[in-house]
């Protein structure tokens, strides 16, 4: 089964983008397809290579690029969103793409499942 | 097939879950991150949650139970699920809802 | 890529105009899953009903009023908007107070509604 996956909130402030990662990584491990993960809102601040965590906590960023590293996973960041947040080309980290709304509509359509993480 | 319904929110900070209830046709529930401690025993919102379970079958996420120390008192009929339970659970159902 | 494929789409409204982002974000989500000719409802529940107010002036608060943005949804063959009567009338409001048409339902018909969406955003 593809499942889509949006994220509506920014790392560390709120629980979203954890809960989003961990059921990402068990959808993978059950065997089903991720289609794509859509950050929007506040959530394209996960797709800041910027982001330094202190060392003895976890790396949201990183740990969202490593996703799509190792299972090829399409990281999709809200360009309006973006934008008006200060996420550019120059600072996005590794596996992320920034594209248009329209990525979030085409996921609803193409994947069996959409599952909303926000606050 | 009916819809997930899923609640993220502590029904004693906001109205999500009150609405869901009010408003979801009968199918499930599952209650995750700080939405977890409407799903223990001896709040002032536990009737919401026994008289729900007729209409609802209602989960809450074990990890997040686990991490807020709750996971010993939830409410019978409530079942606990982890992360792969959650998966199944969107994939039983034909959408879900985030009640955020 | 995405041709030929009809899904219901709704989209659920229910935090107030101003005091967050997502009144404004969900109308571009309609706006945009319209163009892709996909079965649009738009429902507004608890404080998403004061999207609908009539009489916004956001001229104060140096904010674009997108409320006009309600009424222009009929052009882009976005036609079913629904009202939570309950949270209509634990606000005060009445249909007269609202700034375009809408459809008033009960809980259980919304309800029932949901159910019937292959795909749910929540705002």
């Amino acid at each position: 089964m593809k499942f889509g996956i949006q994220i509506n909130e920014g790392p560390y402030q709120r629980q979203a983008s954890d809960s989003a990662y961990l059921f990402c990584k068990a959808v993978l491990a059950k065997g089903h397809e991720i289609h794509r993960v859509f950050f929007y809102h506040d959530g394209v601040n996960n797709a800041s290579r910027l982001t330094e965590p202190p060392q003895d906590d976890r790396n949201i960023v990183a740990r969202w690029s490593k996703l799509a590293a190792d299972h090829g996973v399409d990281l999709v960041v809200c360009v309006a969103a973006a934008l008006r947040r200060g996420i550019k080309d120059e600072n996005l980290a590794p596996g992320f793409r920034i594209s248009g709304l329209g990525q979030l509509v085409e996921c609803g359509i193409q994947a069996d499942r959409l599952v909303v993480f926000g606050d | 097939m009916p819809i997930l319904n899923i609640v993220n929110k502590s029904p004693l900070e906001r109205n999500a879950l009150a609405s869901c209830l009010r408003i979801a046709a009968p199918g499930a529930l599952l209650l995750i991150e700080d939405a977890v401690y409407a799903a223990t025993r001896g709040t002032s919102t536990e009737a919401e949650i026994t008289t729900a379970l007729s209409k609802f079958r209602i989960y809450a996420l074990l990890p997040d139970l686990q991490a807020r120390a709750v996971a010993d008192r939830v409410i019978d009929g409530v079942a606990t699920i982890d992360y792969e339970g959650f998966v199944d659970l969107v994939a039983e159902h034909s959408a879900c809802q985030s009640w955020l | 890529m995405s041709e030929g494929i009809t899904k219901k789409f709704m989209f659920v409204n229910r935090t107030a105009p101003y005091g967050s982002i997502y009144a404004l974000e969900s109308l571009e989500v309609v706006l945009i899953t319209a163009a892709f000719d996909q079965d649009v409802s738009v429902v507004f529940i608890d404080d998403g009903v004061w999207q609908l107010k009539k009489g916004q002036q956001t001229k104060g608060i140096e904010t674009k009023n997108f409320s006009p943005t309600y009424r222009a949804l009929e052009g882009y063959d976005v036609e079913k908007l629904y009202v939570d009567r309950e949270s209509l009338a634990a606000r005060g409001l009445t249909e007269e107070d609202l700034l375009v048409d809408v459809v008033v339902m009960d809980a259980d018909e919304l309800g029932k509604l949901m159910a019937e969406q292959d795909v749910i955003l929540s705002f």
